[in-house]
């Protein structure tokens, strides 16, 4: 009934969706949690406009990793959702507070001030939930049978405290560059100064997961320094020294682009990172993929869709970037 | 505060009431985006200002429903997993590859081409943006064929084996799991309903601006537009209805029964009862007020046609009755007041007193939210009246629940129910705003269209500080 060639690819589908949805809301979710730092009026206009037209675009890819592994992979949907449900049910919660600020917050100039706190306390929520559940789900989930059998408050540890604010601080370095990338004047020049917080922060972040994760158990440690994975294991330092030093080269240099580039390579090697972590587990010690997978009927009929319609999705998406290239000029004055 | 029998219930209550406040937006999109569409098209097509007017005032409204309706909706792909983790990994195999599919079909291209549709006016030219608003209000249909398709399954199950998990899985093919016999009644009656939605809503907004103005061109249009569309699609919805009952008499008749409030068999010739209040405990209908057969014409066609009750269905498979029996009773009540609306609106525009009449603009202004509470009424009878199965007739409410603590489950209830009322009440009220404005010429862009660099810069942004300031709330 389980074809292993097709779980494999959907795993890799699922991957690719939910790295999409990590770097495109990474953005977002990151520009919500400094947008206090931004000054009221056209600062805070640019840096929400900039984002205005692709949010929703953006948040879709969540939708696909939860529905995806629904379809998939079903019993580790139903594990996991079950598992991590306080940290998932205030993401969501806080994913409808910043989700209406885009528009609530020109409907009403009174209110602006109260979906202005909505938007980056929603923000700060959804990403750090995001990165309690990441934690959560790598120091593993009691499961008994075919169901969860935790406890409701399990997801709470250091390790995933220390997942959660990782992530906060990679999103606002993602947003800062973004923004970077997509203003000028002053709002470009807060963005530099933001940037030059959060990329050491998330530096050191990275290097303390890094640390932590082999000694959670789940034979991690065993994971990354066998062969062949220390092939890849053992490039990361040197990969990360090299990305740091361009980075702060390009920062230098007053680069556009350079930064965010930088930074998605960064994120993407730690994606892969936690790759080399997983693999085969869905659910580390308890759930593989195969066991998890839905029969290769099911898998197949959603294969033939997400061959065509993955790359479609991918050209229209970026055509509607495209449309709205360029910086986002401060309204109204030129 | 809470016990752990309660865990279910409470689980359900939350899946209820966050379905039933997201269908709210899905219903007004589906057939907001169709007027858009239809308004755009009708703008190149004449070259009339009216219709860009109009175009641009909905657009607005548009954007704000949508916002709510993706917020919302990202909850639902997600209750699945947190409350009902054991259908979710038995029905799995079934219904997610379908939601998959609604996701890759319709979000993904609602999405992709919003951003254009709202801010890109000035950007990709005419036809190119009237290109986005089609497959925006493309992606909306798509999106309930598949949802339907889901939820249609679940209610006549079909094409399905069971695996050694205990899981469904397709037995042959798929076109038996996603054209199961409820989906195509289902579908049309549903999304005719999303149509008639934003038809009343559309025509209570014109009916409200005609009360103040009854020369407003710009209402005068949208309120001719929105009584054509109640005057043709009401009746056409009537018999719609009337067949998708026939349609759950088939296949699931103690639902049927419990819309009727039919507790007794009637060997020949069931009445029709119009009101009365129904006792679960006593499995009778209390005070009831009936016409005799009318009952079996309606469902048989036949007035001596025996119907049984639900004294022949086992008591631990029936509905609960009061909430089935009442709903429905509420959903084609409106109906009928629908059906007199577009009936009145055609008297009227046949005396050439459509905008005179100002006790069909106020009827008009009352059916407005009419939609709305129809469309939630229907979905709690078909819901309801599938209980106490998920999957009708396979696998029970009681065993699809997650293994989760009730104080958990009753916690989230409380977050949702606050944050909901709280968001969507504003969200409500920022619309009840926007539309209390009447549309003018050379109506604005939505205030929040980014300026940029590249290409033809709208200095339209500052809109949003600049324009009157309204009632603040």
């Amino acid at each position: 009934m389980v074809d292993l060639t097709l779980t494999n690819t959907w795993a890799g589908i699922l991957a690719f969706a939910v790295f999409m949805y990590v770097v495109m809301d990474g953005f977002d979710l990151g520009i919500g949690v400094m947008f206090r730092a931004f000054p009221v009026g056209k600062e805070r206009d640019t840096a929400m406009n900039s984002i205005a037209p692709v949010w929703d675009g953006n948040e879709t890819w969540l939708v696909l990793g939860g529905g995806g592994l629904m379809a998939a992979f079903p019993l580790a949907y139903s594990v996991i959702m079950s598992a991590l449900y306080a940290p998932l049910i205030a993401m969501l919660l806080g994913l409808v507070f910043r989700g209406v600020a885009f528009e609530f917050r020109w409907r009403d100039p009174a209110h602006r001030a109260f979906w202005d706190i909505a938007f980056s306390g929603g923000s700060l929520v959804a990403a750090l939930m995001q990165g309690i559940m990441l934690g959560a789900l790598l120091q593993g989930v009691h499961v008994e049978g075919r169901a969860y059998g935790g406890g409701w408050w399990d997801w709470l540890t250091p390790f995933s405290l220390l997942t959660g604010a990782s992530v906060v601080v990679g999103y606002g370095l993602l947003g800062a560059c973004w923004l970077n990338w997509k203003t000028e004047g002053e709002t470009q020049q807060h963005a530099r100064r933001l940037m030059r917080i959060f990329a050491p922060l998330t530096l050191a972040a990275l290097a303390a997961v890094s640390a932590a994760t082999p000694f959670l158990g789940n034979e991690y440690f065993a994971r990354w320094f066998s062969m062949p994975r220390v092939l890849f294991t053992a490039q990361v330092p040197l990969v990360i020294a090299i990305l740091t030093w361009r980075f702060v080269r390009s920062l230098r240099r007053n680069y556009d682009l350079a930064p965010f580039v930088l930074t998605l390579a960064v994120f993407g090697l730690s994606f892969v990172g936690l790759g080399i972590s997983m693999y085969p587990y869905l659910v580390p010690n308890s759930i593989t993929l195969e066991m998890a997978a839905a029969p290769a009927s099911s898998q197949a009929f959603m294969l033939v869709g997400a061959s065509i319609l993955v790359p479609l999705i991918l050209a229209y998406t970026a055509w509607s970037y495209w449309v709205f290239r360029g910086k986002v000029a401060h309204e109204g004055y030129h | 505060m809470f016990h752990d029998a309660d865990a279910i219930l409470l689980a359900r209550i939350q899946f209820g009431f966050t379905i039933s406040f997201h269908f709210i937006f899905p219903a007004f999109t589906i057939g907001l985006a169709s007027y858009l569409a239809v308004l755009e098209a009708l703008w190149l097509k004449t070259g009339r200002a009216l219709y860009l007017d109009l175009y641009k005032y909905w657009l607005k409204i548009f954007a704000v429903v949508f916002a709510m309706g993706v917020v919302s909706g990202i909850v639902m792909s997600y209750q699945f997993g947190t409350n009902w983790a054991v259908f979710s990994d038995r029905a799995g195999p079934i219904i997610g590859p379908l939601m998959a599919y609604e996701v890759l079909t319709a979000f993904f291209l609602e999405a992709g081409f919003l951003g254009v549709m709202l801010f890109g006016m000035k950007k990709v030219g005419k036809n190119l943006h009237f290109f986005a608003t089609l497959m925006v209000a493309v992606g909306t249909f798509i999106s309930a064929f598949w949802i339907l398709s889901v939820n249609s399954w679940m209610q006549t199950p079909t094409g399905y084996a069971i695996n050694p998990q205990g899981q469904f899985v397709p037995a042959d093919g798929w076109i038996p799991i996603i054209f199961n016999p409820s989906f195509p009644y289902r579908l049309v009656h549903t999304v005719i309903a999303a149509y008639l939605t934003t038809a009343l809503v559309v025509g209570a907004v014109g009916a409200w601006h005609l009360l103040k103005d009854s020369k407003q061109e710009h209402a005068r249009k949208m309120f001719s537009m929105a009584m054509w569309m109640a005057a043709l699609v009401a009746p056409v919805q009537v018999f719609v209805g009337d067949q998708h009952g026939l349609n759950t008499l088939e296949h699931q008749p103690a639902k049927i029964m419990a819309m009727e409030g039919h507790y007794q068999s009637h060997p020949d010739g069931a009445p029709l009862i119009l009101f009365g209040i129904p006792d679960d405990d006593a499995q009778r209908m209390k005070h009831a007020i009936e016409i005799p057969r009318l009952g079996s014409l309606i469902l048989k066609h036949d007035l001596d046609a025996p119907l049984a009750g639900l004294d022949t269905v086992a008591p631990e498979n029936r509905p609960p009755v009061h909430v089935v029996f009442w709903t429905f009773r509420v959903m084609v009540g409106l109906g009928v007041l629908m059906l007199l609306l577009g009936i009145a609106s055609l008297v009227a525009r046949w005396r050439g007193k459509l905008y005179d009449w100002s006790w069909l603009k106020r009827f008009a202004v009352l059916m407005g939210p009419s939609g709305f509470i129809a469309v939630i009424a229907g979905w709690m009878t078909t819901e309801v009246g599938r209980q106490p199965f998920t999957v009708y007739g396979l696998m029970r409410t009681a065993e699809s629940a997650s293994p989760l603590a009730a104080p958990a489950v009753g916690a989230s209830l409380v977050a949702f129910v606050v944050v909901y009322f709280a968001v969507f009440g504003m969200g409500s009220w920022y619309l009840l705003k926007l539309m209390s404005r009447a549309p003018q010429p050379h109506e604005p862009e939505p205030a929040n269209a980014p300026a940029h660099a590249a290409g033809i810069t709208p200095a339209s942004a500052l809109a949003g500080a600049t324009r009157p300031e309204g009632a603040h709330g």
